[in-house]
């Protein structure tokens, strides 16, 4: 039995929310929605796991931090040392406060881009990347939310999105 | 839902605005064409900027005596420049960062902006350190690469490297900040634009931002998260741009002072230039709905706050130098003087730009004058870059011995890249005003409800929880049926189209079956899912695969979703070799 999706456009968040809890109430499958902006509760109301970026953020920061500390022990105490201003680079503990701001630095460095490209990744979202959001007006102020149903069930659950109050009901092509 | 602000609260969104106003205020100067008052700045700006670069070429093919440095003050009008534009780098990373952080509604308006000025003034602020190393193709250097020399590496005791790294990191993570939060405003300006042209620039630069809800949800915990980490990181930066003159043995230079208020001073000056470029903007772009009165009070506030930490930062120098007796504050700013000596002048302008003048934001209706605040902003802007002219040379001009002594005067090429910076700045900033959304839409459209005085009057005049949506009016449902049978007949078409290919496919490469199946896993770039696609397409064996040309693997593409074309180039010998063992 295939699957078909069926697209509900909505003019206004509040009216998108109260919508959602509806649908789930009904225990109808919303496969996505799209808003143009975040909407406040949106994702509670939906149901969605909260996303683990912030962990992903912290290991990338940890990865910086210990190249860092790496890199500046291998240059400054290994490879090269060097008295500088009679600053001393016998062990890397006595040179250590020298590389505070650098091991900081790279720390914010590695958490910040890795963790933006991991979203990017994730979101599947990249330069030439074609935008996949049914209807432009999604990006402007109308919401659109994918629910899906059986070839059988498919005119119920237009009724029933209809009667939530959706502006439009479509099937996804 | 409710969207309850305290009444108390005054409205960020004026103007009557609903979701769609929004959209249309912001995109009106980049779907507009710019007027004549646009192009007479921009050409201004534009000279400026091509005389300045006139001056870098002359500085970097004649040699840094083209500027006025002597042997006392080797250092002046570039670092003073650098300083400077570093300070007013600062405001934009504070408004998104810090004010998200403490969930300030009033960013929204602004942030977009002032982190562009962000990175418009660091791109400034980088210019100096490098035209005065003088060979600045050999700018490199200062990355921790190895070398011909044996891998002698940069120094990492060095606060001039530390800012490499601080200002490098700042100005990248400030890009990534900036553009991440554009990605869903130049997904509206495609989804609006009817030009083709200007559609596929904007669809480029949009990412391919669709706005998905898992998309927002990441979209907002990368922001706090980015916003968690560039507030250490503003922080950090002009610290250690204030490392390169605490560390030294200098007197008035080293000073445990330094961190705070340099910090302080550059807060301060970034919302100095913050206020000067977003009343022209407001007033251009016509956004005063949406950049209100309350919005240039709130940032006069800020101003008054870091204003006052700086001018307790010059009483407490004084104090210090007095109440310590130590010989060497005392003959820096008491007996010789920086207010008394030769740069009397430099330092009396400071104190009136810098403390003198802000306190009149102290009366409430200075405060909300925007014609008083723009001139503040101005003599601000001039106050702070007098403060980095003091620090630097005062300092230096007159050192314990006396024949040293020495004054500094600029010469033309110092102006000329001192004016240039300010020239490229405002070309930067001008394009910018005109090809961006000069105000982040998502984010005040998520506000609307909540700060906008539509919504705060229809709350005030029917309660809280007032329903503030209008039902829409319904469009009836389309013959569902109808729609499937159509789709149902694509579906059979593209069906039999690729029943055809996978035919024609097969008689070329074989049949085969699930019996004699081999290990296609074990070709570049096949993992489970591929293999059973290949598998229902009729696809078993390395025999058949080996048999492939590009033809066949085209027909693969088109067939198969995400098919690695990079990888299948290697099939067919791989399934030769395979085959034979």
């Amino acid at each position: 039995m295939s699957v078909y999706t069926l697209q509900a456009l909505y003019a206004d968040d509040d009216h998108l929310v109260k919508a959602v809890k509806e649908t789930r109430n009904k225990e109808h499958h919303i496969s996505e929605i799209y808003t143009p902006f975040p909407v406040h509760g949106l994702d509670k109301a939906a149901g969605l796991k909260e996303t683990r970026i912030a962990i992903a953020a912290f290991l990338y920061g940890l990865v910086g931090f210990g190249v860092a500390v790496w890199m500046m022990n291998f240059m400054m105490i290994e490879d090269w040392p060097r008295n500088i201003g009679g600053k001393p680079s016998f062990t890397f503990f006595q040179n250590v406060p020298a590389f505070v701001p650098i091991m900081f630095e790279l720390t914010v460095f590695f958490a910040a881009h890795l963790m933006v490209i991991t979203f990017y990744m994730r979101s599947k979202i990249w330069p030439f990347k074609e935008a996949e959001n049914p209807d432009p007006r999604t990006t402007d102020d109308h919401f659109v939310m994918e629910v899906e149903a059986d070839k059988d069930n498919i005119q119920k659950v237009a009724e029933f999105l209809h009667s939530t109050g959706a502006k439009e009901v479509d099937l996804k092509r | 839902m409710s969207h309850y602000e305290a009444p108390v609260r005054k409205p960020l969104i004026t103007g009557d605005k609903v979701y769609k106003d929004v959209t249309e205020d912001i995109v009106r100067p980049i779907e507009g064409r710019a007027n004549k008052k646009w192009w007479i700045v921009f050409s201004i700006a534009l000279v400026a900027f091509l005389w300045g670069l006139g001056c870098i070429i002359y500085t970097v093919s004649t040699g840094i005596g083209t500027w006025g440095l002597n042997n006392t003050i080797e250092w002046a009008w570039d670092i003073t420049n650098f300083v400077w534009w570093v300070g007013i780098g600062h405001a934009g990373t504070l408004i998104s960062a810090v004010l998200l952080l403490f969930r300030q509604r009033w960013r929204m308006a602004i942030n977009r902006s002032a982190e562009a000025m962000t990175i418009f003034a660091v791109v400034q602020a980088g210019l100096f350190p490098i035209i005065h190393m003088g060979r600045p193709w050999l700018a490199y250097w200062v990355l921790p690469i190895p070398n011909q020399f044996g891998s002698l590496w940069v120094n990492f005791n060095s606060p001039l490297l530390w800012d490499v790294f601080a200002i490098s990191t700042y100005l990248s993570v400030s890009l990534v900040f900036w553009y991440t939060g554009l990605l869903p405003d130049f997904a509206m300006i495609r989804d609006r634009a009817k030009k083709p042209f200007q559609k596929h620039i904007y669809s480029i630069l949009s990412f391919g931002w669709s706005g998905k809800m898992k998309d927002w949800q990441r979209f907002e915990e990368v922001s706090l998260v980015l916003a968690g980490l560039a507030t250490p990181l503003v922080l950090s930066v002009h610290t250690i741009v204030s490392f390169d003159f605490a560390t030294s043995v200098v007197p008035g230079w080293h000073s445990t002072i330094f961190p705070p208020y340099f910090v302080a001073g550059a807060i301060f000056s970034g919302f100095a230039m913050v206020q000067t470029l977003l009343i022209i903007m407001r007033k251009v772009s016509n956004l005063e709905n949406y950049i209100t009165i309350n919005h240039i009070e709130l940032m006069n506030k800020v101003i008054l706050v870091t204003g006052g930490i700086v001018g307790v930062a010059y009483i407490t120098e004084f104090f210090i130098a007095w109440y310590t007796g130590s010989p060497y504050e005392n003959y820096t700013y008491l007996s010789f003087g920086e207010a008394t000596g030769a740069y009397w002048w430099a330092f009396w302008a400071l104190i009136l730009c810098n403390m003198i003048v802000p306190l009149t934001l102290w009366v409430k209706k200075f405060r909300r004058n925007i014609i008083w605040t723009f001139i503040v902003s101005i003599i601000i802007n001039i106050g702070m870059w007098f403060e980095r002219f003091d620090i630097i040379v005062l300092d230096l001009n007159k050192g314990r011995t006396p024949s040293s002594w020495a004054m500094f005067s600029p010469t033309f090429v110092d102006v000329g890249i001192f004016v240039g910076t300010i020239g490229f700045f405002f070309v930067l900033f001008l394009l910018y005003s005109r090809s961006f959304p000069v105000i982040a839409q998502a984010e005040v459209k998520s506000i609307l409800k909540l700060s906008g005085d539509r919504y705060k009057k229809m709350r005030e005049q029917y309660g809280d929880d007032v329903q503030l949506y209008s039902l829409p009016e319904q469009q009836p449902l389309p013959d569902f049926e109808k729609l499937i049978e159509e789709l149902e007949e694509k579906n059979e078409e593209v069906k039999n189209e690729q029943g055809e290919l996978i035919e024609a496919l097969l008689l070329k490469i074989g049949q085969a079956s699930n019996e004699n199946a081999d290990d296609l896993k074990r070709l570049s770039g096949v993992s489970p899912t591929l293999e059973n696609k290949l598998n229902q397409l009729g696809i078993y064996t390395y025999q058949q695969i080996s048999k492939m040309s590009d033809k066949e693997f085209n027909i693969l593409n088109r067939l198969i979703d995400a098919f690695p074309t990079s990888k299948s180039k290697f099939w067919s010998g791989e399934a030769n070799i395979l085959n034979q063992i």
